[in-house]
């Protein structure tokens, strides 16, 4: 349908000016407002390749509590902008080693993409139709609750470690 | 090019404009009727008049206030952060009115008969509906923060924290409320929470979740009240000690926006309960396709509540508020999630 290719197209272009955005701009509140944009586009071709509730939970975890923190650490810390001359001067990652080994990684990104479409002949695959019953809520909670419920209660143990972690971090020294 | 013409002149598709021109203009309307309610009703708890020269009983004085925030002057604090500064009240009410978007407020129509098949009376028929309102819902927080950081103002910052800390607080308390009325409807889709809550129990109770889903209604309330920063938890407005709270930079039409988005959330907190809560458009007497009669009739009343807590209700001490949303609220709605998860297992509430 032309439709889905317009909005996939305006969806990808949200997330990939939005995480260009990011890395770009000097002020870090504006490249946490970038990679909420960009969550929006992510979430955007998510509803396109039908898992709304998919793009919904990435919303609401990603964009709506984790960058919510981004944020208020950014502005509570006052983080300075950042100052194009001193990092030319002296940031680690300017020196000619780290741009010669960044070259390296994004050459074989480029080719493992590459790969990658080669392998799928184009961008005209077609979509598996089974694919719908998967991203119903029902049918992803019987399986998060039954085949993968190991790996589910697991990741539930590492989250209260880490909360109580937190806790015990953050709490004053008492006496 | 001729079909995508037929496409968009279809009656479906002249029909679906229709519904979502009612909710944005509805909810227009709604914030300025709210505007002028919260006057007289506070009129009426303090035995005064309110608002009565601007037209027959005052009822044009929200024109009034409109016009009087067009011509204001736009100020900016100097040290304002520009863009930023701008887009913070876009972004609440963005997030204001799309909150509204999958909230069905009638039975499905064919706007008497216009229409060959009934479309839902509702902008987007999404099945994860419940979880849609609260992913908008989280994303009001950025507004406040945003405006009370790019404000560059003590008081500003301050407010802004504080709503947000509260929202998030809240927000914990509120999911679970959802959560529980999802369990028992067993579906996330606002239509069918609302079919299930057709018929009688005893043959004159209706079966509206409020009766099982007391304490999870109580919770609701509350989070709710706070999610919109309303008294009693109007918190970012706390005039005493922070002036206005975050929007204490903002004149003229940028202000008039965070009010209209403080007011839409009221009504879409409302809707969102009527539909989980009291049963949306079912009600006795009158039939079911003209049920969103009943819809906007429970809407009101809610909405009253709302008015008759901030005049009832003094303002709650900012360390009281944390702890009773994190030290009541949050474990009454779990024990409540519990206890209604055991009745629909054995049960089969």
């Amino acid at each position: 349908m032309a439709s889905d290719a317009l909005a996939f197209y305006a969806f990808a272009g949200v997330a990939v000016v939005g995480s260009l955005l990011v890395v770009m701009q000097k002020n870090p509140v504006y490249s946490v407002l970038s990679i909420i944009a960009a969550f929006f586009g992510l979430a955007g071709l998510y509803v396109l390749l039908e898992a709304p509730f998919v793009a919904v939970v990435q919303i609401i975890i990603y964009a709506g509590a984790i960058m919510v923190l981004f944020l208020f650490v950014v502005m509570l810390l006052n983080v300075p902008r950042e100052d194009a001359a001193e990092w030319d001067r002296s940031h680690p990652l300017y020196r000619p080693m780290a741009v010669r080994i960044g070259a390296a990684l994004a050459l074989l990104m480029a080719l493992q993409l590459g790969w990658a479409l080669s392998l799928t002949s184009g961008l005209t695959v077609p979509v598996d139709d089974a694919a719908p019953a998967i991203s119903s809520v029902a049918e992803l909670g019987r399986v998060l609750f039954t085949k993968y419920m190991f790996a589910f209660e697991v990741t539930s143990i590492l989250i209260i470690a880490a909360m109580v972690g937190a806790v015990i971090l953050a709490r004053k020294k008492e006496g | 090019m001729r079909e995508i013409i037929e496409m968009l002149t279809s009656p479906m598709m002249i029909a679906y404009a229709v519904v979502v021109s009612i909710v944005f203009v509805g909810l227009q309307l709604m914030a300025a009727v709210m505007v002028y309610a919260e006057r007289k009703v506070a009129a009426l708890m303090q035995q005064r008049y309110g608002p009565y020269l601007v037209g027959p009983k005052g009822l044009l004085q929200p024109v009034a206030d409109i016009l009087k925030l067009f011509f204001k002057e736009e100020l900016r604090p100097k040290a304002a952060d520009a863009f930023l500064f701008s887009l913070a009240p876009i972004i609440s009410v963005a997030a204001a009115y799309l909150a509204f978007a999958p909230v069905p407020f009638g039975a499905p129509t064919t706007f008497f008969g216009l229409l060959p098949e009934p479309i839902p009376l509702q902008v987007a028929d999404v099945n994860v509906a419940v979880l849609v309102i609260f992913a908008v819902a989280s994303m009001g927080v950025y507004g406040i923060v945003l405006a009370g950081w790019a404000s560059n103002s003590k008081y500003s910052l301050l407010g802004g924290l504080r709503s947000s800390a509260q929202m998030i607080s809240y927000e914990l308390a509120y999911g679970v409320a959802l959560a529980t009325v999802v369990m028992m409807a067993g579906s996330l889709s606002l239509k069918e929470i609302v079919d299930q809550q057709q018929g009688y129990w005893l043959g004159f109770i209706p079966k509206w979740y409020m009766f099982p889903q007391i304490v999870g209604l109580f919770v609701f309330a509350c989070a709710g009240v706070a999610e919109t920063n309303r008294a009693p938890f109007d918190f970012p407005e706390a005039e005493q000690e922070l002036v206005a709270g975050y929007h204490t930079e903002y004149s003229s039409m940028r202000f008039a926006m965070f009010f209209m988005a403080e007011y839409i959330n009221m009504v879409t907190v409302s809707a969102v309960a009527v539909n989980l809560y009291l049963g949306g458009w079912h009600g006795p007497w009158i039939p079911v396709e003209y049920g969103w009669i009943w819809f906007v009739i429970k809407l009101a009343v809610l909405l009253f509540i709302y008015l008759w807590l901030r005049w009832t209700l003094p303002r709650f001490r900012y360390d009281q508020l944390m702890s009773f949303g994190w030290k009541v609220l949050l474990p009454l709605s779990t024990i409540n999630l519990i206890a209604t998860a055991a009745g629909v297992l054995y049960f089969g509430l």
